[in-house]
């Protein structure tokens, strides 16, 4: 039998405001997927996202859904399971939103180590305004803003996480959907602040612009770049050249944020 | 007589006025001159298994509270002119959202750094008119550290009835200075709790207004699930742009407080009944004024005082009334005239207006506001 | 008793501001007057010359700040001159004889003796020249009773340090009666 999306999906909500050929929707289907295996319960699930496209998704499912403002969906989403510990909190979005204008708060998050699971769907561009350069669009790229071709070294989100604290980060690609929701389950079930970086395409605002014929050209790019992080342990150097990694990439245990500040509760006397 | 007492700074009694109102949660991020008011939560909120958090910038903080008040906490942040301007982004959120929570904002010079330590009374439009777009404000301006501690608890309350931030501004003399103060006990001041939805989850919509203005708000993880956007939104939380919901949506959220404006609006009339002249004046700067009135009183002027304890909404009417009794209004402020625009806006032509301004970091002493009284013609 | 304004000062780290409070506490807490007090603040507070305001009243205080100093305490020569300009016709500057030697010109009480050493070297530690000043200005102003004023000093301090802070206040009280003499 079909996986049954519809268990999380909003009723009334969908068609979604993705264009043809984008990944979000796959990643949401990850997610569902995910969430499905883990039998979240949907009214003690938040999902929280900042602006942007991949951040629209929070109102197709059928929890606690927080759509925040620009870049602040991790200070937000740390209010939330500060306040309720025992919830689930998801927060997603895009490579501008999270890595740019709300990069402070990315970068706090990971070093506070709190339980939630941070899905950062990185399609290289800002799309909703249209397509300009973010801090993931690679060098010498073209977006409606580097007419000339992009000046800006880009970020490698997955090793910002790791250099700012995150103890779980993972990365998958939309084309390798089946992978999605594993990487996922695993990040929500690993205590501590998890990320997921998800390589996704934008056809409509980054694929035109960087001679990319087609969504299938995108998505064979991202099939032909990713190895796995156990094949690449095989690989020479050379093999790897122009190669990303994907699968688990770091997963340590540390402190939580919630389980510290329960002691802090306990030190003051405020434990019930 | 066996009410506790203690001496203590505004913002320490802003703390304790908190936890009174049922505060259980503060993000804030250090600023001067209102950090006291984190040192002292960050001791007190474990001690009842409250949450502090210091966050990684002004933003985050007021993120990280609308978070905790949307999962149901009672949120305060605590800050100053330049963490005003940064949160004022997601004051707006608040705003549009409907979220409750206040916001403690103590007045430094400025504008950008200015003068950390330096009172002043220039976050007034700051905090009306920051964030962009229309919306209600409410702004309570405490004139003591007793009145800090009180209005702390009626900003609460203010802010769980009408589901939206509100503002307390006191300036830096009012934040430092210490007072006695006499803990109201349990019971004695108003404390105003959110109103939870009447209807089941599958009901439930955030924005229903048929339960009036200012419908009933869930918290995440209460057994309710519903969609939050800062996008204009239908009454299911959705986002729309739907010209006669935006309107109609927009409007609700101003006559939330236009509404309640008498309820909302409080003041004190000091030896106004036979004044000719009135000081308008609020904060420290109306005990500068009191000292004044109560001096040139004395050399036989008749005038008053009208203290401003809610500036936001703007007490219109009152002061509309006084325009057509008084010659002339005195605006003693720690600013180069925010307050006398509203006092002339209300006067409309009817008193002279003569404003006393002061932003170099000094108070406005009683002598000045004397000097000022006599010049009315 | 009419509003009267106090101003405590020296260099930051001598513990002027505390002094001011437990003042301020002594009037408002003990003595069941009214009393606010302030502070400079930042980097002024730091080192440089700092000041600390009590305003007590039988009424409730208005302006919270000083208008004309009843009584100044001075502990270094640059406070003194920094914050004696509006000190009252017929008011006090009690002042640290070691410390300030330059008196201003005016017509009030000064009255001086060796605030600092008497703490560091008659009370035992230099920590406490705070509170041998706020026995000193309790006893030259008479704004709270001598009982009201230890009572405050000693529930501000920790129990290890009564007799110290005690012996410490005493000291600036009979010394400062000595003094005025």
């Amino acid at each position: 039998m079909a996986f049954d999306y519809e268990k999380y999906i909003r009723p009334g909500k969908l068609p979604h405001i993705w264009c043809p050929g984008c990944g979000h929707g796959i990643v949401m289907k990850g997610l569902i997927r995910a969430m499905d295996s883990l039998n979240l319960v949907k009214e003690e699930t938040a999902i929280v996202s900042g602006i942007g496209c991949a951040s629209r998704l929070p109102g197709y499912i059928d929890c606690c859904t927080l759509h925040t403002a620009h870049g602040r969906a991790a200070a937000f989403a740390t209010g939330v399971k500060l306040a309720k510990p025992e919830m689930n909190v998801i927060l997603v979005g895009g490579d501008g939103d999270g890595t740019a204008i709300g990069g402070n708060h990315f970068i706090h998050a990971c070093r506070r180590n709190i339980n939630m699971t941070y899905i950062i769907m990185n399609n290289y561009i800002y799309g909703m305004t249209g397509g300009q350069f973010s801090p993931a669009t690679p060098t010498g790229h073209k977006a409606s803003t580097t007419p000339y071709g992009n000046p800006d070294p880009n970020f490698d989100i997955a090793k910002l996480a790791i250099g700012a604290g995150a103890s779980f980060v993972a990365r998958g690609t939309a084309f390798h959907a089946n992978q999605i929701d594993k990487l996922i389950a695993e990040a929500i079930q690993h205590k501590g602040f998890s990320v997921v970086e998800i390589l996704d395409d934008c056809p409509t605002t980054y694929g035109r612009r960087n001679k990319y014929k087609s969504v299938i050209e995108m998505m064979n790019r991202l099939k032909e770049v990713a190895v796995p992080v156990k094949a690449a342990e095989k690989m020479t150097a050379e093999q790897l050249e122009g190669k990303i990694l994907t699968g688990v990439l770091h997963k340590v245990e540390r402190p939580e944020y919630c389980e510290e500040y329960a002691k802090v509760i306990e030190r003051a006397g405020g434990a019930k | 007589m066996s009410k506790k007492v203690a001496f203590l700074q505004g913002n320490e009694a802003a703390a304790y006025g908190a936890l009174y109102a049922g505060c259980t949660f503060f993000a804030g991020y250090p600023i001067t001159p209102s950090t006291e008011v984190s040192e002292v939560l960050s001791a007190e909120l474990p001690k009842i298994g409250g949450k502090f958090i210091q966050m990684e910038d002004e933003i985050g903080a007021m993120a990280a509270l609308l978070g905790g008040a949307l999962a149901g906490k009672k949120a305060l942040t605590s800050t100053s002119g330049p963490g005003l301007s940064l949160k004022q982004e997601l004051i707006g959120y608040g705003c549009i959202a409907e979220i409750p929570c206040v916001v403690y904002n103590v007045m430094r010079g400025g504008p950008s750094t200015g003068m950390p330590t330096g009172p002043s009374q220039s976050d007034v439009m700051c905090a009306k008119w920051g964030t962009h777009g229309d919306h209600a404000t409410i702004a309570l301006m405490p004139a003591s550290v007793q009145e800090t501690y009180e209005m702390i608890v009626r900003a609460f309350n203010l802010a769980e009835k009408y589901r939206m931030p509100v503002h307390v501004l006191p300036d830096e003399i009012v934040a430092h200075m210490r007072e006695r103060v006499v803990f109201p006990e349990p019971g004695e001041l108003e404390v105003i709790n959110r109103t939870a939805p009447s209807v089941p989850p599958a009901e439930y919509k955030p924005y229903d207004t048929k339960f009036g203005d200012v419908p009933p708000l869930a918290a995440f993880g209460s057994g309710y699930k519903f969609h939050v956007t800062g996008l204009n939104k239908l009454p299911d939380g959705f986002p729309t742009t739907k010209a006669e919901y935006v309107q109609a949506e927009e409007e609700r959220q101003i006559r939330k407080v236009t509404a309640n404006i008498d309820e909302i609006v409080e003041f004190e009339e000091f030896m106004l009944d036979d004044a000719e002249i009135c000081v308008v004046a609020y904060g420290s700067t109306s005990r500068s004024a009191r000292y004044a009135v109560n001096a040139a009183r004395e050399q036989g002027i008749k005038v008053g005082m009208f203290r401003i304890k809610t500036f936001w909404p703007f007490p219109d009417k009152q002061i509309k009334a006084l325009a057509g009794k008084v010659k002339g209004f005195i605006v003693p402020e720690m600013n180069l005239g925010m307050c006398s625009l509203e006092v002339e806006r209300c006067a409309q032509g009817k008193a002279q207006i003569l404003g006393i301004n002061r932003v170099d970091g000094e108070p406005i002493n009683p002598e000045q506001i004397i000097e000022k009284i006599k010049e009315v013609k | 008793m009419a509003r009267y304004e106090l101003r405590f000062s020296g260099a930051g780290g001598q513990g002027l501001i505390t002094a001011g409070i437990i003042l301020a506490e002594a009037a408002s807490i003990h003595e069941g007057k009214q009393a606010v007090q302030s502070q400079s603040y930042g980097p002024e507070a730091r080192g440089g010359a700092s000041k600390s305001e009590v305003i007590i009243d039988d009424v409730p205080v208005d302006y919270p700040k000083a208008t004309k100093v009843d009584a100044l305490l001075a502990l270094t020569q640059e406070a003194c001159d920094k914050y004696s300009a509006d000190l009252k016709d017929g008011g006090i500057l009690l002042y640290d004889t070691d410390l300030v030697t330059r008196l201003p010109e005016g017509n009030f009480k000064k009255i001086g003796f060796n605030i600092i050493n008497t703490a560091k070297n008659e009370v035992g530690r230099e920590i406490v020249a705070n509170i041998v000043a706020l026995g000193a200005m309790i006893a030259l102003t008479g704004v709270v009773s001598r009982e009201n004023g230890e009572k405050a000093v000693l529930s501000r301090v920790p129990e290890a340090f009564l007799e110290l802070n005690k012996k410490a206040y005493a000291a600036g009280f009979e010394k400062a009666l000595a003094a005025s003499k």
